[in-house]
């Protein structure tokens, strides 16, 4: 018998081979990176270790036989609603280690999900709904400030404007690909995502991993990302995107840094990251230039002088308590766009206890923010833009109607390559081949077939929002933006309504 | 402007309807009973929950004045209202509306008209010009003073309306008596509020009038957008934002009606797509600046103001409109059948495309006819 820490006793999955149609082509053995399966020499047939298994199911995914079901460890602990298996299996693992305990993907609690709370109107009689295989039905979205009013003048060929507006972010969907970085997710996907924005007329981020030189073609459709650890960020880099990101947090971890495990970091991470191979890449918890709202305002305005004016400067928090007050604050020190990141927000690691216990929900903290911008008159002033568990076409539609102007996918965006929200990305093992930079996995991720499903995923998106919005009598997506009236809550209480601006079903 | 507590509880109401406009362009008169005429070949677009007409040139002794009209629950509201206006105003005149007992006009309310100038020695925080401070006073009475509605407050014109058929208003108020050289009118068929004569049309604005028939699928957001502006809806229809959005961007902004029209039914990206640059140019940054403030959803609207009248569709014209011309005059009118029931014979006949306004303006005056 081999001695194992107690907290592996208890592991989450169980792996079920049916013997009679394995055929022992090792298969599952080469697709686990994770080693769960292995060749049994002495037998003479493949075995596995449940033990190992993190339940992403490749290799069930992968086996030609079909002989392979991961399911959920049968082996409850005695029912106990204070003490869940979860908290007794967090205490095992840090008696073994003594350390903090890390997750990837966003937070999987239990708490509300508000989008799902809230239900959408349709046209019936008084107005017709519009169908739009046959009518026009707009959805292109203009991220970026604008003036209170259009200044003109008047020609006899027509109105012209006085002076451009400011630079504007154009996205043929409200949908963008949020901030992965090159690192935590491999170069492939980086080019897949390049690719597929391109195609589909809109934006990905690059997040804190800089901008691979061979990535630089497709600068019209990248958003620059500038993090407090500075990663790959240079005059270049800035210049290279169509707008620039300012992260000061993120969903899964409010009020702390990244950390990249030096494992991660191979040859082109570090060249492109600027940072040694192999050694850990550590993103501060602050940015250490902006300890306040006027170092806020330094720094946008140091990236609008740099990007000479050409490019919107996006900022982006994570949705915490005083969002509101925050969100103005950034509109008011300039930034052209600002970002929230809801508290389901995806991560490739975070602290188990700041993913799963710190920030709000998204919806909540866009509604608030939404109301906020406009009290104070300023909500023209700059586009909103929110991330955080979305995860279908429904959801941007309420998050839009709600006051968004766009949204971020990230986790979505990585399930459409093959993510099961494992959960195990900061292993830099993952199985399919996205949150690696092992080669013999990042390989299973062919860019083009990746472009493809990503560009699918949203032009499937789009067809639904049009779809819903014609249901609705809209023919255009700034009708639905702020358009509260088009929600019903269900199920919420008077305080949960207030907050989100809308009434009951039935009312 | 800051939202109101809970602006997501106000209502609007959902109706169809009838519209009619005629304009004289050279100011010659038209006689009350013709657009009453024509509204009641439309009867059937309505369900007598709603009835109501404008009319411009009505008060020619009186032209210099704003003509504020006032429906109040009761002599107490009103007496509240005209405390207010003396506080704002100098009253030059003041008369009850002449009415006629109608027996399908149940429970009308107390209706008075003051002609009214702004005080000239006006408090030293009306920092705006002469029009804000009259809207001001409108909104101000509108939503703080209970039980009095202002209905009307432009110069030489006038709204009349109620619940009832429009017939049956025009009875009530005597309109038979009235000449103009521009009338609009309106049948209105909520489907969800109890009429309320505050809701029926026009909805009025200085010397702006709107008739309309259609929904609003955008208030949702046209309404805090006006909010943000200064502009509070308390009239739980969506017809009240059109007015409100042709305050802001013609009055305010200083957009031409054209312009304005562009915002409320813009055409659709792939054309944009095609314009010249500086064309292009321009019709986006409509778009994005003034995007909370399109028109969605199905309507065919009739905008009046004392240089003209425009008639507009939305963007895929989902409701009818049809226009007309005979010598000087034009018609606009949700049916062909009402134009010519008071003008069998016409010139032309029309009806305009999908979002292209129909701008009609008076000929200079002194020009020829």
């Amino acid at each position: 018998m081999h001695v194992k820490p107690i907290s592996q006793h208890f592991n989450d999955f169980v792996i079920e081979r049916e013997r009679a149609r394995c055929i022992n082509c090792e298969v599952c053995v080469r697709q686990c990176s994770y080693e769960a399966h292995f060749w049994d020499e002495a037998r003479q047939f493949v075995v596995h270790d449940s033990a190992r298994c993190v339940g992403c199911h490749r290799c069930a995914a992968m086996c030609p036989t079909s002989c392979l079901t991961i399911r959920k460890k049968p082996s409850d602990f005695r029912d106990n609603s204070l003490w869940t298996s979860t908290y007794i299996k967090h205490i095992f693992k840090q008696a073994d280690t003594g350390g903090v305990l890390l997750s990837g993907m966003g937070n999987p609690q239990p708490k509300p999900i508000y989008w799902d709370n809230m239900l959408l109107d349709a046209s019936q009689v008084t107005n017709p709904s519009i169908d739009p295989l046959r009518e026009p039905m707009e959805l292109r979205t203009f991220l970026g400030a604008k003036p209170d009013a259009v200044d003109f003048i008047h020609t006899p060929e027509g109105p012209r404007l006085k002076q451009p507006l400011p630079p504007q972010l154009q996205l043929e969907y409200p949908i963008m690909f949020a901030a992965m970085s090159f690192g935590a997710i491999n170069f492939n996907l980086h080019v897949a995502m390049a690719r597929a924005a391109t195609q589909l007329g809109i934006c990905y981020n690059t997040g804190e991993g800089g901008l691979h030189p061979d990535l630089y073609q497709y600068g019209a459709n990248t958003i620059v990302q500038v993090a407090s650890g500075r990663f790959g960020v240079h005059k270049d880099y800035l210049n290279a995107g169509a707008a620039v990101e300012i992260k000061v947090g993120q969903g899964a971890k409010p009020g702390i840094g990244g950390h990249l495990p030096g494992e991660k970091i191979d040859e082109e991470v570090s060249r492109t990251r600027m940072v040694p191979q192999g050694s850990d890449a550590i993103s501060p918890a602050p940015h250490h230039d902006i300890y306040s709202i006027e170092d806020l305002l330094q720094l946008i305005y140091a990236i609008k002088e740099s990007t000479r004016y050409r490019v919107p400067v996006a900022v982006k928090i994570a949705a915490v308590h005083n969002a509101p007050a925050i969100a103005s604050g950034i509109v008011r020190a300039g930034a052209d766009i600002v970002v929230i990141d809801g508290f389901r927000g995806g991560t490739g690691a975070a602290p188990t206890m700041i993913r799963d216990n710190v920030g709000i929900p998204i919806e909540l903290a866009l509604a608030s923010v939404d109301n906020r911008l406009r009290d104070e008159g300023i909500r023209n002033h700059a586009s909103l833009v929110v991330a955080g568990g979305v995860r279908c076409s429904a959801d941007v539609v309420k998050a839009i109607a709600l006051g968004a102007d766009a949204v971020y996918i990230g986790t979505a965006a990585l399930v459409a390559v093959g993510c099961t929200l494992c959960g195990r990305c900061y292993t830099g093992k993952c199985p399919w081949g996205i949150a690696t930079n092992a080669a013999q996995l990042k390989k299973r991720q062919n860019p083009d077939v990746a472009a493809q499903r990503m560009a699918n995923l949203v032009r499937a998106w789009g067809h639904e929002i049009q779809e819903m919005l014609g249901g609705m009598g809209l023919n255009s997506i700034e009708s639905l933006r702020g358009n509260r009236d088009k929600l019903r809550g269900v199920g919420l209480n008077e305080v949960e309504l207030n907050v989100l601006g809308i009434k009951h079903a039935g009312l | 402007m800051q939202a109101p507590r809970d602006f997501w509880h106000f209502d609007k109401d959902i109706s169809g309807c009838g519209v009619f406009g005629v304009i004289d362009r050279a100011r010659r008169l038209i006689p009350g009973s013709e657009p009453i005429a024509a509204m009641c070949t439309m009867h059937d677009r309505g369900n007598g929950l709603g009835g109501g007409f404008a009319a411009y040139g009505i008060y020619p002794d009186r032209a210099d004045w704003y003509a504020f009209h006032l429906m109040c629950d009761d002599r107490d509201a009103l007496e509240r209202a005209e405390g207010v206006i003396k506080q704002f105003h100098d009253i030059r005149h003041s008369e009850p509306i002449p009415t006629r007992k109608v027996a399908s006009v149940k429970n009308p309310p107390v209706v008075w008209r003051y002609f009214v100038t702004p005080k000239s020695n006006r408090p030293a925080w009306a920092t705006g010009d002469e029009a804000d401070y009259m809207v001001g006073t409108v909104m101000h009475i509108n939503t703080r003073v209970p039980g009095v509605f202002v209905f009307s407050s432009g110069k030489d014109m006038g709204a009349f309306k109620g619940v009832g058929f429009p017939e049956d208003i025009a009875d009530f108020f005597r309109l038979d008596e009235y000449h103009a050289h521009m009338w609009t009118g309106h049948n209105r068929f909520p489907t969800n509020t109890p009429g309320w004569w505050g809701g029926a049309h026009p909805f009025t604005l200085l010397d702006w009038a709107i008739v309309h028939n259609g929904e609003i699928s955008s208030y949702g957001i046209n309404k805090r957008y006006l909010c943000q502006h200064g502009y509070e809806c308390t009239l739980m229809t969506d017809t009240e934002v059109v007015a409100y959005l042709i305050d802001l961007l013609i009055r305010k902004h200083g957009l031409t009606k054209r312009e304005a029209s562009w915002v409320f039914a813009p055409p659709f990206w792939d054309e944009v797509d095609r314009m010249p640059e500086a064309e292009r140019e321009a019709f986006k940054a409509l778009r994005m600046v003034y995007g909370p403030a399109l028109l969605n959803g199905p309507f065919a609207i009739l905008v009046t103001d004392s240089n003209g009248m425009m008639g507009l569709n939305d963007r895929v014209k989902l409701r009818p409109l049809v226009v007309a011309e005979k010598g000087d005059r034009v018609f606009m009118s949700s049916e062909e059948s009402s134009i010519r029931e008071v003008c069998r014979d016409l010139d032309r006949v029309w009806a305009p495309k999908a979002g292209q306004p129909v701008i009609i303006d008076y000929l200079p005056q002194g020009g020829a006819a």
